[in-house]
């Protein structure tokens, strides 16, 4: 078995870990106290390739492959989740789809300009009453002959302001349930849709969430992606693939802060020593690195898998789950190792606290995964 | 006009420095190896040159003397944008050396401008630069920190003790850079990553040429001592530990 990253793959990580150490690291505080989107680094990233990367060239991707992937999503989420966030919702939860299930003609329209960093995604699926319960979808889509009818509202919805080009999950035939949701390429400046504010979160504040409204916003027949009721197979299929980038981003926040505490420990000294010479403090390191290697093995095993056309979505709800809790451990860890100076916010390491939390939630929170997994051990 | 830039292989700068065989090689176990920071901004400067002077570079070459496991360093130039890459395939144990093989891959190819860094962050030997222009006989200008092209014009800035000197000079000739020549190194992207696999990549054997150096042994800096910090209201402990403990007033 080789463990070897190729050439090509060392390079992006090091590309992705340059871009984070060296730009996202200067304004990352401030623009997390500020609430503020990070258009320029999404424009500079858009640049470099990042927003398309695992997207065919032909259609203007980078055709890189999904380790490639996670090894960029951890490099930029040891710095800034915010800026990692946009990079995973552009390749994963938008462009992948459309790409596997759109016409030729959505992907010259559509795929093309994100692909290549021209336009942002976002994709709308949670609602106000439908959160892990995905399949009941309260966004109605009204098969008008020549076009679909959208209303209803969507929330939490990551890029939802910078974004152009949305991918919405909405019920056509409620009678059917889950067979009756579509899928929808929609243009975010359709008349019809309105924004709410700027969701004031505990992290990722710099990741631009908002609610979504539609009311009466017509939506081309040809926008439908894949047969009618394809919608909530297809955004299963497209969480799947989701979670490695959830799964990668929740690795880096665990592996930034632990950079973090180890280096801190090196330096504070208590009693003496460096605190890292105390046992207390080295086996709580010894803890973190541990789990952070273990979430690398399955992140990188469930892009492995999604590499070979091998089925991947219990790996890759593994990957989450564990990735996300172990981030949420390993980083409080981190703060208390930093003690009061982790308590602040002039410190990178709160901040990452902040934002594990929300990889235990979004994109499935991590009970879904428990669901996905144990239905797959117990069926026949 | 044709650019070459030279690069050396060296160790990424938060490297542990570690020797072995008795302290007569370094150990270059788990070490990753990056393109040497003054020959990356050279590289910058010269993939700026290129887009800012609309046609007027027609190509970007990259030339390193080193054993195959350089390639991706090599490659990583590629990369960032230059056109094609050459690997004259031996060990550069040896500055002069070093200096005759690239020397002769630019009597082969004719370019105008040769890029070095002012040094290299391993061994900072700060000297190919030099030596090169001597073998070529060409104009070689170092501490360059500003080269700028219009048409046949060629600008280029020197930092000097107190100052700095504007100068010209006429093609082909040898800009040994230094920090300023560029601001920030360039990061590949994805594009970059994709064409480096298809770019002109050869591989030359060396030409028998001396080596006038050798490394006897290696050997740590001593460990620093420990930072006293003295409050500066505090004038006559200053003078006292200057005096008493220091002794050098």
């Amino acid at each position: 078995m080789n463990f070897e990253f190729t050439e090509e793959q060392k390079m992006i990580q090091q590309a992705a870990k340059d871009y984070a150490q060296r730009e996202l690291i200067k304004d990352a505080i401030e623009r997390d106290e500020k609430a503020e989107f990070p258009a320029k680094h999404i424009k500079n990233l858009a640049g470099l390739g990042f927003l398309g990367m695992m997207t065919d060239p032909k259609y203007g991707g980078g055709g890189m492959d999904a380790i490639s992937y996670v090894l960029a999503i951890e490099e930029l989420s040891k710095v800034d989740s915010s800026v990692s966030v946009v990079v995973s919702v552009c390749n994963s939860l938008v462009n992948w789809g459309i790409e596997i299930y759109g016409t030729e003609e959505q992907k010259e329209k559509y795929l093309k300009p994100l692909a290549r960093g021209e336009k942002i995604g976002a994709f709308l699926l949670s609602e106000p009453e439908a959160g892990s319960d995905a399949s009941s979808q309260r966004t109605m889509a009204e098969d008008k002959g020549d076009y679909y009818l959208l209303n209803g509202t969507k929330n939490w919805i990551s890029n939802a302001n910078s974004a152009s080009t949305y991918v919405v999950i909405a019920q056509t035939y409620p009678e059917k349930k889950y067979r009756g949701i579509n899928a929808f390429i929609v243009e975010k400046d359709s008349p019809g849709i309105s924004l709410g504010k700027h969701e004031d979160k505990m992290g990722m504040r710099s990741s631009d969430t908002h609610s979504v409204m539609f009311t009466d916003v017509k939506v081309p027949k040809e926008n439908r992606i894949g047969e009618d009721g394809f919608g909530f197979k297809y955004a299963m299929k497209v969480l799947d693939g989701g979670r490695i980038g959830i799964a990668a981003q929740a690795l880096g926040i665990a592996s930034g802060a632990f950079d973090l505490a180890l280096k801190y420990s090196k330096e504070r000294k208590a009693f003496g020593t460096e605190i890292c010479n105390h046992q207390a403090i080295a086996f709580k390191l010894s803890d973190m690195a541990v789990k952070i290697e273990a979430a690398r093995f399955f992140c990188l095993k469930a892009a492995w898998l999604k590499d070979n056309n091998m089925p991947y979505g219990i790996a890759s709800a593994m990957a989450k789950q564990y990735s996300a809790d172990i981030a949420m451990e390993v980083t409080t860890e981190a703060v208390q190792i930093h003690g009061g100076y982790g308590y602040v916010k002039e410190y990178h390491v709160e901040r990452l606290m902040r934002d594990a939390k929300l990889t235990q939630i979004y994109e499935g929170t991590s009970e879904i995964q428990k669901i996905v997994i144990s239905r797959s051990l117990l069926k026949d | 006009m044709k650019i070459l830039v030279c690069i050396s292989n060296v160790p990424d700068t938060t490297t542990r420095i570690r020797f072995t065989d008795d302290n007569k090689l370094f150990d270059s176990t788990g070490v990753q190896w990056i393109i040497n920071p003054w020959d990356e901004l050279a590289l910058t400067r010269a993939l700026e040159l290129k887009e800012s002077t609309n046609g007027t570079i027609e190509k970007i070459s990259v030339i390193n003397v080193g054993p195959k496991e350089t390639e991706p360093t090599l490659r990583k130039a590629l990369a960032i944008g230059a056109d094609e890459a050459i690997r004259i395939n031996a060990l550069p144990e040896d500055t002069y050396f070093i200096a005759a093989q690239l020397a002769e891959a630019v009597r082969k190819n004719n370019y105008d401008i040769i890029l070095c860094g002012i040094e290299s962050s391993d061994y900072n030997g700060s000297a190919v630069g030099g030596m090169l222009s001597e073998f070529l006989d060409f104009p070689s200008i170092s501490s360059v920190s500003a080269l700028n092209i219009e048409g046949n014009n060629i600008e280029i800035k020197r930092e000097i003790d107190g100052g700095y000197e504007i100068m010209t000079t006429s093609l082909p000739f040898i800009a040994i850079v230094q920090k300023g020549i560029a601001i920030e190194p360039r990061i590949p992207s994805m594009r970059g990553i994709m064409m480096a696999r298809k770019k002109p990549f050869a591989v030359f054997e060396p030409i028998e040429a001396e080596s006038l150096t050798e490394h006897v042994s290696y050997e740590l800096p001593k460990p620093k001592a420990a930072c006293k910090m003295i409050d500066p209201e505090n004038i006559k402990e200053l003078v006292d530990v200057l005096h008493n403990e220091a002794k050098i007033i």
